[in-house]
């Protein structure tokens, strides 16, 4: 047998790598998937690439459409500068536009402090102002100041803050609450489900009650008293969305190890005299898994819709941070105005809930033991 | 039999497959099932198309009927009556399908819907081929039902599916296949999943039926004891080609074709060599009892108790194999679990003198080592997400937890190689193995350890002719080298006349008869026995005949 011993095992082709082979032939799947990457990275580094903070506030861009061309417009100009110099009590001479620098020429019926320059430094519109030359009297002069070219490619909102940002922001916590909510639910659903299902006989009756209890529990009711006793906390919502979506999966695998512990390498691994613990590890949880994983991948919109709702209500994530469902509650009150506030969000939210409806889907094709 | 002979007539064929081929399209590039068979069959001819698993058979005939996987393709032709029917659509071909040809399936637990009754499954496509009214359609039913043999069929009209036993089931199917009087009845293995007495039923019932109302049948199976007195010829299909056919006589006379030869003589041979005269007795039962509660939960009503095993005893000396015989219901099954302690029972079980029963879980631990099991599916009783290599040591990682990986490995190795399954092959995964492939590694996996007892429930059960002569085979050279002790459950006599010294016949939970196995097969005493013996050899007593 010693030749053997040195034999080189040759890999196989496991249950997973035939269904990423499937998956990979699924168009719709593999599109789903690209776009969740992108949308990810785009949520990730997308806020630090815009130019503007997601919680700053532009005065002087309340509600702007989205455009291509950078703000502010050759019509704006005029209207920002004759606001900003009535803060500076001054009154508009003329101006004129010379490349990126504008040159003012005000008159006011005092005399002119050199300080006047703030009011303009402190617009959204302008900066870099200086006083060029006054008049002997000290009742004209004339300003130079440059014109801050501000991009807001999906407008801004009710505030003036660049709704792109924000999108992207809010992508962030709806991604990560779906994501990590999801991750909580699976690991609790499938850890009770397993055990309730393989120990089964009272225990199983006594866990799936306690379960039944939780279902009819009113969710919302359990949230309020979370935030109520806890205070609002992001660390709270993945709690508390996770806490009641796990229900689901322990049921569902609580029915798939009903099956599997009847299966034949389950009762040979008993006769192997393997312990309850490593059945149910190395037996009972990865036969689980292919339902769990495309569960999963329906769990995700669930927590993010559920998100959406919460933060609706107020009980979510709250000013300034922000999320698809804020976004979305916020666009909803200005159709009539600003219908890009409701477009932006509800599009990625709903480009990325579609995305994952289909990447389960094809993962349901894929991990279908009936094709294999 | 030889009036039989003279019905077909293969030179006006009522259904004919000329060159017909099929394939899939599977990721790995295109299977090809079946390569350009032609097969004629005669009005009123009883056709058998024989092959072990994956040699086609079975997808030719589902290619006829249009029935194939989305990603099945065929190509040639098939004519009923002079008219290609292949790749007709479904509108057009309906009008044949199911009038005038009828197909049986193997699963008769699956093929019939459990939410309706018998009578309602039968009536339906009666009432969709000719227009009747669902109180003829009923009448014409209830004929049909008692047409097939089914007892009280009145009551059975309006029985549920689960109401029914396996064999009234497959009566039931066939009874729907031949509700419009089909010319042609396709029946895809329709006896594999009965026991041997049901199959031998209805096997009659199929070769009565068909003289009775003339029409032709397309038998397909793997089993050559079945086809020697049911068909007239006999095609043998072998890797998607028909090596050879001709009149069933000639085929079984004279094969001409090595794989026909080879079918024919894959009965298992040779017999065990006995164990010495005063081995000791290694496991031991005494008036084994177990019974089932069915029913009865938090507010279910009274419960039902079903009493699967019913005061049994054995006795297994060192390198002696008993053979369990029975057919399903019969508590064999049941009697290899209680032995190893997987289910809970009455009486004593003794193992080296020890009592089992008396063990805790974690006592019991460290005995398992010596007690081990094979189980008879193949495909169920490996785990699909481990690699093989996992798969056999999981046995080491229990009971001997201090072997390092490396160590673990090279006795993977080695019990794969006792098995003769390449051991390259250890990184690999349940689903890329065959069947008997499966089935010696389920083997490794009990022998690994050492054991002195191997319970074989049915280790046979699932695997073709030639593959079952392959495992016995091998069963029979482990048992020598290791000197293990086997209780070797089967429903299949002639395999266990090749593997066992004594033989308990089992029916209902009772042990009927135990004897030598010798004197079971020569001279059976109880008529359950010998009604087990005549339909499992019906095959060469009616050629004797012949």
């Amino acid at each position: 047998m010693t030749d053997a011993t040195v034999l080189v095992a040759t890999s196989g082709r496991s249950l997973w790598s035939d269904a990423w082979r499937r998956l990979r032939r699924n168009r719709a799947a593999v599109a789903s998937a690209v776009h969740l990457a992108v949308m990810t990275i785009a949520c990730i580094v997308g806020p630090n690439l815009t130019g503007h903070p997601f919680t700053t506030i532009y005065e002087d861009y309340v509600r702007v459409p989205p455009s291509l061309a950078p703000y502010p417009q050759p019509d704006q100009i005029e209207p920002a500068l004759v606001d900003t110099l009535k803060r500076a009590r001054l009154e508009l001479k003329s101006w004129r536009l010379d490349g990126d620098r504008i040159a003012i020429e005000a008159t006011a019926t005092r005399p002119i402090d050199d300080r006047v320059t703030r009011y303009l430094d402190r617009s959204s519109t302008f900066e870099e102002a200086r006083v060029e030359a006054r008049s002997s009297d000290g009742l004209a002069v004339t300003l130079s100041a440059s014109v801050r070219r501000l991009l807001f490619l999906f407008g801004t909102d009710n505030t003036g803050r660049d709704l792109l940002t924000r999108t992207l922001i809010a992508g962030r916590v709806s991604l990560a609450i779906g994501l990590l909510a999801g991750l909580v639910a699976v690991v609790i659903g499938v850890l009770y489900g397993a055990i309730s299902g393989f120990v089964g006989g009272r225990t199983d009756e006594v866990m799936m009650r306690i379960v039944d209890v939780l279902y009819s529990l009113p969710f919302i009711f359990l949230v309020i008293v979370l935030v109520v006793f806890f205070g609002r906390d992001f660390v709270l919502m993945f709690l508390a969305v996770g806490a009641v979506l796990w229900l689901d999966m322990a049921r569902i695998v609580r029915g798939q190890t009903l099956s599997i512990k009847r299966q034949e390498y389950v009762e040979a691994a008993r006769a192997l005299g393997v312990t309850n613990a490593g059945i149910l590890w190395r037996h009972v949880v990865p036969n689980t898994l292919g339902t769990v994983v495309i569960y999963m991948t329906l769990l995700v919109p669930q927590v993010i819709i559920l998100e959406s709702f919460l933060s609706y209500l107020g009980l979510g994530v709250q000013e300034p941070m922000t999320s698809w469902g804020v976004l979305i509650a916020q666009g909803a009150k200005n159709i009539p105005s600003a219908n890009w506030l409701l477009i932006f969000p509800s599009l990625f939210l709903t480009t990325t809930l579609f995305a994952l409806n289909f990447l389960g889907d094809g993962l349901r094709d894929a991990l279908d033991p009936k094709d294999r | 039999m030889t009036e039989l002979r003279q019905t077909g007539n293969p030179a006006q064929p009522i259904l004919a497959f000329d060159n017909l081929a099929v394939s899939f399209a599977t990721p790995d590039g295109p299977v090809e099932a079946v390569r350009g068979i032609s097969v004629a069959v005669g009005e009123g001819e009883t056709v058998a198309i024989v092959g072990e698993s994956g040699s086609g058979k079975s997808q030719a005939m589902m290619a006829a009927m249009g029935l194939l996987a989305k990603n099945g393709r065929a190509a040639g032709s098939v004519r009923y009556r002079g008219r290609e029917i292949l790749g007709l659509p479904a509108r057009d071909l309906n009008r044949i399908r199911g009038e005038k040809i009828a197909m049986i399936f193997q699963e008769p637990m699956t093929s019939l819907d459990p939410l309706y009754r018998i009578g309602d499954q039968i009536a339906e496509p009666i009432m969709a081929h000719r227009r009747l009214d669902r109180r003829e359609a009923r009448a014409r039913a209830l004929e049909l039902l008692s047409l097939v043999g089914i007892g009280d069929p009145g009551r059975r009209l309006r029985s549920y599916p689960h109401q029914l036993s396996g064999g009234q089931r497959q009566r039931a199917m066939i009874a729907m296949a031949l509700a419009n009087g089909p010319e042609v009845l396709i029946a895809d293995e329709p006896t594999t999943a009965l026991d041997v007495t049901i199959e031998a039923q209805i096997v009659a019932l199929l070769s009565d039926l068909q003289r009775r109302l003339g029409m032709a049948i397309v038998f397909i199976t793997h089993n050559l004891r079945l086809v020697r007195q049911l068909a007239h010829r006999v095609y043998v299909m072998r890797a998607g080609e028909v090596v050879e056919h001709g009149l069933t006589a000639g085929i079984f006379a004279s094969p001409q074709h090595p794989y026909t030869q080879m079918l024919l003589a894959a009965e298992p041979e040779g017999r065990k060599r006995p164990p010495p005269a005063g081995a000791p007795v290694l496991l031991e039962g005494h008036h084994i009892s177990v019974a089932f509660h069915l029913g009865g939960g938090l507010l279910g009503g009274p419960a039902f108790v079903l009493h699967a095993l019913d005061k049994v005893d054995i006795a297994l000396r060192r390198g002696e194999t008993i053979g369990v015989v029975g057919e399903s219901g019969s508590g064999k099954s049941t009697l290899g679990r209680a032995l190893l302690r997987l289910l809970d029972s009455e009486g004593t079980i003794r193992f080296e003198g020890r009592d089992l029963r008396a063990l805790s879980a974690a006592e019991m631990r460290p005995l398992r080592r010596e007690l081990q099991v094979v189980f008879q599916d193949p495909f169920g009783s490996l785990s699909p997400r481990m690699t093989v290599g996992d798969i056999v040591t999981e046995g080491l990682r229990v009971h001997a937890p201090s072997l390092s990986a490396a160590e673990r490995d090279r006795r993977a190795v080695e019990a794969l190689a006792d098995v003769q399954i390449d051991p390259a092959v250890r990184n690999r995964y349940p689903h890329e193995f065959s069947g008997g492939q499966r089935q010696r590694i389920a083997i490794a996996r009990a022998i690994i350890l050492r054991p002195k007892v191997v319970i074989l429930d049915e280790p046979t059960s699932a695997l073709d002719r030639s593959v079952q002569k392959q495992i016995v085979e091998l069963l029979r050279r482990l048992q020598e080298e290791h000197g293990l002790s086997y209780i070797f459950i089967s429903h299949d006599l002639a395999i266990v006349r090749a593997m066992a010294d004594r033989v308990l016949v089992m029916q209902s939970g009772r042990v009927v008869e135990a004897a030598p196995t010798e004197a079971i097969f020569t001279d059976p005493r109880e008529p359950y026995t010998r009604e087990l013996l005549a339909a499992a050899l019906l095959g060469e007593t009616r050629a004797g005949m012949a």
